[in-house]
């Protein structure tokens, strides 16, 4: 009886902790509608998550799209096929991994850091003291950081799938003397417009998500170091993980 | 006015507040002693809404704030402003951001009657050439002065004031106390103090209030409450040895 109750409490817990998720995000963004507009802390929040992420996801690309040109040449070369590698490369990182890995990156640099401030501000009465100034948090903090995350990601993953793509080319074609015309072709005649606007939709969903879960932990962090620690740690695992998820729940409906 | 009528909270399981019954009078500085964990910083965050009671009404002239909430809250707030433990200014700003904070987001000034209000303020607690500095930069009492700068700055009715002297040495807590006092009476803020400092606070306080069990056990003038009866009262604000009413202990004078 007792394990039935503790999976019972465990899962009143979650979906608890679920539905003040939603009402955290709804109530976010319902501030956001109201003025005055923040644009400032919006840009400010751009140049964080998206301008300071740049550096990382251009290495991450590089490195993705040269190791796929790298074990896409050897394994289609058993089948007579390098002329397709081009489309591999491309297809792959457009609808999959330029989100997934670009949201990925986002979460570990930026997401965490915003879990952290936010924490911070939390354990040490800074957001309380919004809250005394009849400043709301949600309205101050929290929303610019979900509009910057929306709009941010989505540029980080198409910066991704370029630079991603010329990392192909250059293992592919430079390296290992692949033809440079069947690259781009095969590229132009197998990338669809249904696979550009998935890669899109994924990135959106996945910039608001970050968002999302991490300044919701951050705003519930708990008044101590280790209450800090954990958050962060919560935040990023959990982002990671629903990425991963909601990947392929949208792969599956997108296909 | 603050008034407090039958208010109850408990926090993980532990009743803290048991029907607080408190009315703080308009224009004095009131201080809430207590023994620690007895709940004095949970009644001063219901004062001000970051605190919901389970029980009971917070009266703010007149209105209701108990179960206020968004907008009609921050209505009743905007006659606050409130001085936190650890002066919780942001710090990502420097000094003079902080104190400017307030009146670029909710006034939306900008420009010179900005720097006219902040610099005024800064010098009037004694951070005239610290405005540049970041929190980080300064020493725990100019933390504190800045944050009654800031507190000041939008010239609140009620200030709220949560151990103000905390991590403080004697005569850097002496010189907040007296910042305090010099500005309510300078300003006529309703201020309602939560400290620990006995007996410096009788020499300060207009009114003091005991919180005792969950309960206020004895309001009094400040002098008149240092002749309580009540004998566990009486335990705790002699600890230190008899004084004589302006806060200063018999033995030194």
């Amino acid at each position: 009886m007792d394990g039935i109750a503790r999976i019972g409490r465990h899962t009143l817990d979650l979906t608890e902790q679920m539905g003040r998720m939603m009402l955290f995000l709804i109530s976010s963004f319902a501030w956001l509608t109201r003025p005055p507009f923040r644009f400032y802390q919006i840009i400010k929040q751009l140049n964080f998550i998206g301008y300071k992420s740049t550096f990382v996801v251009v290495l991450t690309a590089v490195f993705t799209g040269m190791v796929l040109a790298l074990q896409g040449y050897y394994t289609l070369r058993k089948f007579g096929s390098e002329a397709v590698l081009g489309s591999a490369v491309a297809l792959s990182i457009i609808r999959e991994l330029g989100p997934v890995l670009a949201a990925l990156m986002v979460t570990a640099r930026a997401g965490s850091a915003m879990t952290a401030e936010i924490g911070i501000m939390r354990i040490t009465e800074q957001i309380d003291a919004l809250d005394t100034m009849a400043i709301n948090p949600l309205q101050y903090l929290i929303g610019p950081k979900l509009v910057a995350g929306v709009i941010a990601v989505p540029l980080l993953v198409a910066l991704f799938d370029v630079v991603g793509i010329y990392g192909g080319y250059v293992v592919g074609v430079q390296l290992l003397n692949g033809n440079e015309g069947a690259y781009w072709s095969s590229i132009e005649s197998a990338v669809e417009w249904k696979d550009v606007y998935g890669g899109i939709l994924k990135s959106i969903s996945f910039g608001l998500l970050i968002s999302w879960v991490c300044c919701y932990k951050g705003f519930h962090t708990k008044h101590s170091a280790e209450g800090l620690g954990t958050a962060t740690t919560e935040a990023v695992v959990l982002s990671a993980v629903l990425i991963l998820v909601w990947d392929y729940f949208l792969t599956s409906v997108l296909l | 006015m603050i008034k407090l009528v039958g208010v109850e909270k408990t926090l993980g399981g532990q009743p803290v507040l048991r029907g607080v019954n408190l009315t703080i009078p308009e224009g004095k500085l009131t201080t809430i002693i207590g023994g620690s964990g007895s709940g004095k910083s949970v009644l001063l965050k219901h004062m001000i809404g970051l605190m919901q009671p389970d029980r009971g009404e917070i009266l703010i002239d007149g209105t209701d704030i108990a179960h206020l909430k968004g907008r009609a809250l921050n209505e009743v707030r905007k006659k606050f402003a409130m001085l936190f433990q650890s002066a919780a200014l942001f710090d990502s700003m420097t000094v003079f951001d902080n104190v400017a904070f307030p009146l670029r987001e909710k006034l939306r000034l900008s420009g010179d009657s900005v720097s006219r209000r902040v610099n005024e303020k800064l010098a009037q607690v004694g951070l005239a050439d610290m405005g540049h500095k970041f929190p980080a930069e300064l020493s725990g009492g100019m933390r504190k002065r800045a944050g009654v700068a800031r507190a000041l700055v939008m010239e609140p009715e009620i200030i709220l004031f949560d151990e103000p002297t905390t991590g403080l040495d004697p005569l850097m807590a002496k010189s907040i106390h007296d910042l305090i006092v010099a500005m309510q009476r300078q300003f006529k803020f309703t201020a309602v103090m939560v400290s620990h400092e006995i007996p410096e606070i009788f020499g300060i306080s207009d009114w003091v209030a005991m919180l005792k069990k969950g309960r206020i056990a004895e309001m009094a003038p400040s002098s008149e409450f240092v002749k309580t009866t009540d004998e566990e009262i009486r335990e705790f604000i002699f600890v230190g040895g008899p004084f004589m009413g302006q806060g200063q202990p018999a033995a030194s004078l």
